[in-house]
This record gives C-alpha cells, structure tokens and sequence, in this order.
C-alpha cells in the first residue's frame, strides 16, 4: 500500500492505494467519478483520458502511485460552476457524441490538443485524436465540434 | 408554439450527462453489500469437459462460491435458444444443439463459459480463477466456414455441422432465365467476420431482494423486454412478474446487444443463489471473444443477362457461418433478413437463394448493424459491377438501367416495396461526386503516381422490423409490434415510455420532437423513460432501423389518443360539442370564439377533477380522471430505406496502402425528424461500412484461437482514416407508417462496404476481398504484374 495525495479536480484528497491500483481504477473505483471509462485493456482506445498535471493522459497507462502530487482533472471537472467548457458546448452543438461512452476522453483529449495548437486543421485534429476510439461517430462531427471550439476559446 | 419540431435540428436532450461524466452505465452501479464475478472461458476451440475441480478455488481468501453447469443444473436453469425457426428445404427444423449457459461437457469456442467464480473483490475472484482446475480432453477444432460440412460433426447428431438448408425464390423459372441468358456473369465472394466492438464492454449485475423475492438484472441491453421473457420462460431464471431488468445508459450495441447471453443468465441466477448482489464487468480480450460476431459467408452468385444489358435472373449460394451455437438471431440473419434483399434495387424477374447455415468452433455469430442486408447489398452491388465490366457497359447505366422504376413494386422473392424513386439519389449521388470529372481526377492521382478508383453502391434494406404477422408466419418466436405510453402529469409535463432502448440513437430527442410537435408542449417538458421493464409497457427493443417507423409511430398513435380524450374534457369544460373543437399548438379551442384551453389546463382538469366554476365536473360522463393512454402499434408492412452511394479511393501501389479519397451518399429514409441525428446515424455507419472493406477482420488459426483479440490486433478505425463524408437525402415517404419514416441506422454499414470494394478493385484493376488491407492490396497488385509478365 502507498499513501499519496493529488489534487483531483480542484480538491486535494490523500488515499492509501495498493501498488498495482491503476489511475483509471483509482479514479472510478475509490473516488468514484464514474464519467472516466475503460473500454479496453491495452490502451488503446482513450475512453479513460483525464489530464495530469494539464497533459492528456490514459489513466489505465498510469498507476495511480506514480501521480503522486499531481493534478489531476477528470470530464467531471471541466465544467466550471455549472457552466459547459467551450469543448463540452461545441460537442453539443455539432451532434459529437452519440452513446456518450468514449465523449469524456474524446473531449478532454480535444481539450489538449487546443492547448497545444489554437487553430488546428482536420488532418491535425483527425491525427491526434487517433488514440481514441469512436464506434459511434465516425469522426465527423466530433472533428467539426473540435474546429467551433478552437474558434471560440 | 412555433413551427414543427418534426424536421428540425434540435440539439439533443441527453447530452449535457454524457459531456459532464454523469451517464450512468452499468459498470458505474455500484451495490451495497456486492460481489464480484469472473468468468472461467475455455482456452480451446472444441475439447471435452472431463472434470472440474472447483475444490481449492472455493477455499481460496474472499471466495464466496464457484458455480459451475452442476450447481445450474440443480436448479433447473434452462439454455440459451435460437429465437428464429427456420425450416430446411426438405422441410425439416433447423438444427439447434443444446447450448447451456456453463458449459456441462463439452466447450465449443475460445472463451466459451465454463464456471463462475464469485468473491468479495475482484481481484479475488480473479486470483481464485486460477486455482480452478478444468481437465479437457482437446479434439480437432473445425474453423473455416468453407470446410465445415466437410468436417467431424462437432455437435452430436448434426450431420455434417449443418443447422439448415434454406432455399428461397423460384429455381425452375431461375433455371429457364439462365438457359435463355445471352451472359452469365458469375463470382465467389467472402463477407469477412467482424467484431461489433461497442466501446462500453458487455456488464451485469444481478441484485435479489429476499424481502419482496424480486430479483433485478441491470445489464448492457439493447432489449431489456425481450431478454426478461427469454430469461423467464426458457432459462427459468426467476417469475416475468418478479423479475426487473434495466438496461440504463448503454455505450452502443450495433445489435450485439440485443439478446440475453449465457454471462446475464448465470450472473441473475448466481445473485438469486447467494442472495447478494453479484457484478461482472467483461474485459474486452473476453469481449472479442465472447460477444456474437457478424457477417462470415462465403457466397457464390451468378446473373443472367439479356444483350441489352437487362438482367433476367439472380441465383445465390451461400455458406453462412453460425459459430460454435446458435444466438438468438442467428437464424434470421442469413435467412429472412438476407435472402428477401438479394435482388438489391433491381427489377429481376427471377431468382433463387440457398443458404446453407453451419457450426464451426468459433463465437457465435449473430446480427452486427444490418444484420444480412450488408451481405446481400455486398454480393448484389459486387456482382453488378462485374457485369456491367464484362457487358461493355458503364458500370452507373448498367445499374440504372435495371432499377425498379414503379411503386408499390412487388419483388420476385418476397417484398412489395411501398416508395422509392432510385434514379433520383442515383443521379443525385453522380452529381454530387461529379463522377463525370473522375477521368480527370484518375489522370491527376497517376501523375503522383498513385491509383485512383470510383465505386459504386445502390441498396435497399427492409426496416420498421415488425410487420408481426409476417414475422411470425416466417418462424419469429414473438411478435415484433411496438408499444408507447404518455404519461401527462398534473403539472403539465410529460412522461413518455417506449419499449424501445436507445444506446446512441437519440431517442430521448427524436421521440421528445414528435411528442412536442403532437402535443404542443415544450421539449424541456417531455422526458423519455425506456430501458426498465418496471417502468414502461413490454416492447421489443432497438436493432433493425425499427424505433421510429415501429415505435415512434406508437407514440404518435398515443398522442392522438391525448388529444381524443382532450377534445371531450375541453368540449365538456367549454360547453361545446367535441367534435367542434379543434386542437393546435398546444391549445383546444372552440372556433370562431375566444373560448379555449391549453393541453396542461385540461391535464391539471383530469387529474383534479373538481368544480370549475360553473362546471360540477371538467370531466363529462363516462371519461375517466387521468391523462394517460397506451398504444401499441404493428405496421402492415416494413419500410424500404434505400440510396446510392459513391466511392473513391486513392491506391499506393508501391505499399499497397489504400486512402478513401472522398465518399458520397443520398439516401431516401422517408421523411426525416431530426437531420442532425440521421446526419450522425449515416457517418457512423460509414465508419463501420469502410472499416469492414479495408480494416476489420476477426481471424481464428487453424486451431481456433482469435488471433485478433484486442484492439492491438483487431483494426477499429480511427479518425484519421476517413474524408469528410458528403451528405444529402432524396425523400418518398414510407406508406407503412403515419409519420412517413423509414430508417436511418444502418444504411451507411449497408451499402459502404461493395462502394469502396468497387473502388478499390476499379484502383488495381484485379480482384481483392475484404478487408483490402494494405498487405492484399500490395499482394494483388504483384500478383497481377506476375501474371502478366509470365503471359509476356
């Protein structure tokens, strides 16, 4: 068992955690914010992306041991007071999401990839977002939604 | 009220929980008090059970119990059934082996179940599964679809892996038209197995109250209704009355989720066992190997064709593959929903199908979004476009020329087709490609050195899946109507239930949308509530492109029957005759007077019916108090969505590497509600479409183990593989239905796969079967240049 301390969304908590205890695990399982999902066991299809630290993480590559200090944001912690991220509203708006399984790591991998370019093109954006996986969407809107955010943050 | 809410873009009611991390799928649920479960699957294809030793497993820390096939039969729960009768053509039953829900001597694919072990922690019931001792005695596995009938008979008594022997259509006057052809154009074709892939893996957790004897089943259904009547009346799990399942939100199912499977069967049964809550969650290795599968057919077909480039006959013969049992839908695939739409969009005077359906030692395979109509729009749209290359003729004029051209059309084989108007999205979807620049565009991809291709698709599918009668006469086992309550609470707002589930289809906003548009009442105010058999009447669930032709005309039907009950409450309230009284936007009103009431006053009036004024009662004699009505509808006849779709891909042939390049498609689904949502329902279906032509494949070795068993081996698509999609609609309203709809949802996995086929095949110039990956493509061009060289 490790004890360790992050701040998740905003609020500093201190867990004692077995070594083996996956980020992904942690944060469903003993901070039960459910909005983080797992939709494979090979990290390979970004349903389970949170930031650490600001960065676009999958949290079932992280055990929760080595985020020790960290910051951590979770879909839950995106809206501010209430209030829809740009990203949130512009998936909305633009029919990004369909069963709603992959959206939190599909929008807060989108949320980086902003941080890290303000106006992407398609092909940048079809291109980072290929680590998550949509079944639903084909892409399509979810790709539009992220062009509005960029255009409105 | 402003204009219709039918036809508008309306952004969607259940989005604001899915954005903020507040949907709630089953594996969020978390019970007091619960267990947790692990499955024990077989690591062969096919080898007898010979023993299990649960002994030290069940000794082992926090291991509450291990249950195996001895424990179920002690208490009499029944196997999974196949649903769908389907009758050979020497008029025997289809063959259905026993298939119990804990294998009990023999196991029949990788990750068949085999016991169930229960403990306080996941991790231990994980731990403990390793100390289960299974003593299998191996045998030969039968894996290929083609072989099985060659094969050892891996089922006893079912000769030659055979479950039926289908036949459909006329053969005699098939026979006549090919003697009488001038060209026969044939070919073998593989539909390549697929794996749904949902993204929220399959998850149960089953929750007995000892107190009331109710016992509850939360579990990833597309079908709640359905999946409790199966699990009631054949694995006699626990009473239809006694018994709740809720499907809450569900991350897509794409109809691998449609029936009960052995994992919800033992998980209900192991909670009402051990009185505690028992939850499994699949990973998605056991996922690939355990979810049913779609597709798998090796067909041979042949056209016979008239000089004049008219097509006289169609005859199919094919080899469906149904896996180590028989799912739930599995009968129906290759049969009714497949062989009816053979003919495509064609006016073909006559053809004939056979299909032969056979067991081999891998996963069930079952209905996978389209379910049979992706394999007959795949065959249909290969072989025309062969024709029309070995006829001389262009391969869009070949089509046109055959197109069914008047309506109501009855089709040789089955249909009669109600709408439609195919030249119209054909010559649509050319314009939109400009098709008659692709020359240029095929010069310009040469210059780069690369291999420019245009594909052709046309389809139609059979949706609105009812009509009950003909379902049943066709060997259904249940009706497939729909059902629809409106529920008008007293302070105005409106709880409104369907049988229908959705997971990813929107229906909490189209449905919203008709109910607004019917009743008058603001979105906000409506809520839809499915997916819980104690909420809402029984109804038969979501696949098939039905919940909206079926079901969301059972709401339309219901809303009629507010306003009927409306009219007499607002004539009595009024002192006006009912049939004078007119209902608009939300209002009943009295003509040519200033005297009305709104549908919430005369909602809050049936509910609290005291004096008004000078009125003793709103309510006239022999109504009712309550605003509430129930309606179930079963159409007469399906809804025939049909379009055109276009292709074009750009081949490396230096890799092999093929890129669609641009993809177009006009669709008729009869009137739309919500172009938003049919916008999203036709990309995501394109995706799985081309995904099957260039990307997915489930492969077994020659052994029976899934090579492909993860998202490392198996190819899901991402967003980087597609092209903005163009989109546009031709409409002829549905007859079938009031509301004039047909469906949307499976359209684009329907006719995607042959258009980029096409295209492909058009790019290199010689065959490639699906998925033409890179490594095919690459091969089949070095084939060909082979060939060539050896002939020069």
């Amino acid at each position: 068992m490790k004890s360790i301390n992050l701040t998740i969304n905003g609020k500093k908590i201190s867990k004692e955690v077995e070594d083996y205890t996956l980020l992904s695990t942690f944060i469903r399982e003993n901070l039960n914010l459910t909005g983080t999902h797992i939709g494979c066991d090979t990290s390979q299809c970004g349903a389970c992306v949170v930031h650490v630290d600001g960065k676009s993480m999958k949290s079932c590559a992280l055990l929760a041991a080595d985020v020790n200090g960290a910051k951590v944001t979770t879909i839950e912690g995106l809206a501010e007071n209430g209030k829809l991220h740009p990203m949130q509203e512009a998936f909305k708006k633009h029919h990004g999401l369909q069963c709603g399984y992959c959206t939190p790591g599909m929008v807060m991998s989108a949320v980086d990839l902003l941080k890290n370019k303000k106006n992407p093109s398609d092909k940048e954006i079809r291109e980072w977002l290929e680590g998550n996986i949509c079944r639903c969407t084909g892409y399509q809107n979810i790709v539009a939604a992220v062009k509005d955010a960029a255009s409105k943050m | 009220m402003a204009a219709s809410m039918i036809g508008s873009k309306v952004e969607r009611k259940e989005d604001k929980k899915f954005l903020t991390g507040k949907g709630r799928y089953t594996a969020d649920i978390t019970l007091a008090n619960q267990t947790f479960a692990y499955f024990i699957r077989s690591p062969h294809a096919r080898a007898k059970i010979k023993n299990i030793d649960t002994s030290k497993a069940k000794k082992a820390s926090g291991v509450i119990d291990v249950l195996t096939a001895k424990e179920l039969n002690e208490d009499k729960i029944g196997g999974l059934i196949a649903g769908w009768k389907i009758v050979s053509k020497d008029g025997t039953d289809m063959k259905i082996p026993p298939h119990p829900a804990l294998a009990s001597d023999s196991v029949n694919y990788v990750g068949d179940h085999v016991a169930l072990v229960v403990a306080e922690t996941l991790q231990q019931a994980r731990d403990a599964a390793e100390l289960v001792k299974v003593d299998y005695k191996v045998l030969k596995a039968v894996v290929n679809t083609g072989d099985a009938m060659n094969s050892e008979s891996i089922h006893d008594g079912i000769d030659k892996n055979l479950s039926f022997d289908w036949e459909l259509g006329d053969k005699a006057k098939t026979d006549e038209a090919f003697a009488s052809a001038d060209k026969i154009v044939k070919m073998t074709l593989t539909n390549n197995r697929l794996v749904p892939n949902a993204m929220e893996p399959r998850a149960s957790i089953g929750d007995f109250n000892p107190s009331s004897e109710e016992l509850t089943l939360y579990t990833t259904s597309q079908n709640p209704h359905l999946s409790r009547l199966v699990m009631s009346a054949f694995n006699a799990i626990h009473p239809e009355h006694k018994f709740r399942i809720v499907a809450p939100d569900v991350g897509g199912g794409f109809g691998s989720k449609i029936y009960p499977y052995a994992e919800d069967v033992v998980v209900a049964w192991a909670a009402k066992r051990l009185q505690r809550p028992v939850k499994w969650v699949c990973e998605r290795t056991d996922s690939f190997l355990s979810d049913c599968h779609g597709r798998d057919h090796i067909t041979n077909c042949e056209l016979a064709i008239k000089n004049d480039g008219t097509v006289t006959g169609l005859k199919v013969d094919t080899i469906a593959n149904l896996g180590g049992y028989a799912s739930l839908f599995a009968t129906v695939t290759p049969t009714y929903l497949y062989g009816p739409l053979v003919l495509g969009l064609y006016n073909i005077a006559s053809a004939y199908c056979n299909v032969k359906a056979v067991y081999t030692n891998t996963a069930p395979v079952d209905a996978y979004r389209g379910a049979g109509r992706p394999e007959a729009t795949y065959m249909i749209e290969r072989l025309m476009d062969k024709a029309a290359k070995e006829m001389g003729m262009d391969r869009a004029e070949f089509r046109k020329k055959n197109f069914i051209r008047q309506f109501p059309h009855q089709q040789c084989l089955v249909h009669n087709i109600d709408s439609g108007d195919y030249e119209a999205h054909f010559n649509r979807a050319l314009e939109l490609s400009d098709y008659s620049n692709f020359e240029k565009r095929k010069a310009e991809s040469a210059a780069k050195g690369k291999l420019r291709g245009i594909g052709f698709s046309t389809y139609i599918e059979a949706c609105g899946i009812a009509p009950s009668a003909a379902v049943m006469s066709l060997g259904a086992g249940v009706g497939l109507w729909e059902s629809a309550e409106i529920r008008f609470n007293a302070t105005g707002n409106i709880s409104v239930m369907t049988g229908t589930h959705s997971h990813g289809q929107s229906h909490d906003t189209t449905f919203a949308q008709i109910v607004a548009d019917k009743l008058g009442v603001p979105m906000e105010n409506i809520d839809l509530v499915h997916g819980d058999t104690d909420k809402g009447p029984f109804g038969m669930g979501t696949y098939g492109s039905r919940s909206l032709a079926v079901g969301g005309t059972a709401i339309a039907k219901a809303c009629d029957k507010i306003v009927e009950k409306g009219k007499k409450v607002a004539a009595h309230m009024l002192e006006a005759n009912p049939d004078e009284i007119e209902f608009k936007d939300g209002e009943f009103i009295v003509p040519n007077s200033n005297k009305k009431k709104t549908i919430g006053e005369i909602a809050f009036a049936c509910y609290l019916p005291g004096t008004y004024g000078e009125i003793k009662s709103p309510l006239p004699e022999g109504v009712e108090p309550g605003l509430k009505e129930t309606a179930f509808y079963d159409p007469v006849n399906f809804s025939f969505p049909a379009g055109s779709h276009v292709c074009e891909v750009e081949v490396d042939p230096t890799t092999g590497e093929t890129k669609v390049d641009t993809y177009t498609c006009v669709d008729d689904f009869g009137n739309l509600i919500n172009p938003m949502i049919v916008e999203g329902q036709i990309h995501g279906g394109l995706a799985q479409g081309i995904g099957q032509a260039l990307y997915e494949n489930a492969y077994y070795d020659e052994t029976g183990q899934l090579v492909t068993a993860s998202y490392m081996d198996y190819t899901m698509p991402r967003a980087d593989n597609f092209p903005e999609f163009r989109i546009d609609y031709t409409c002829t309203p549905a007859t079938s239905n009031p509301l004039g709809v047909k469906g949307c949802g499976e359209a684009g996995a329907i006719a995607s796969p042959p258009a980029v086929m096409n295209a492909v095949i058009d790019a290199i110039g010689t065959e490639v079967s699906m998925p033409a990956t890179s490594e095919k493509v690459w091969k089949a061009l070095k084939d060909k240049s082979d060939t060539k060289k050896k002939a020069a």
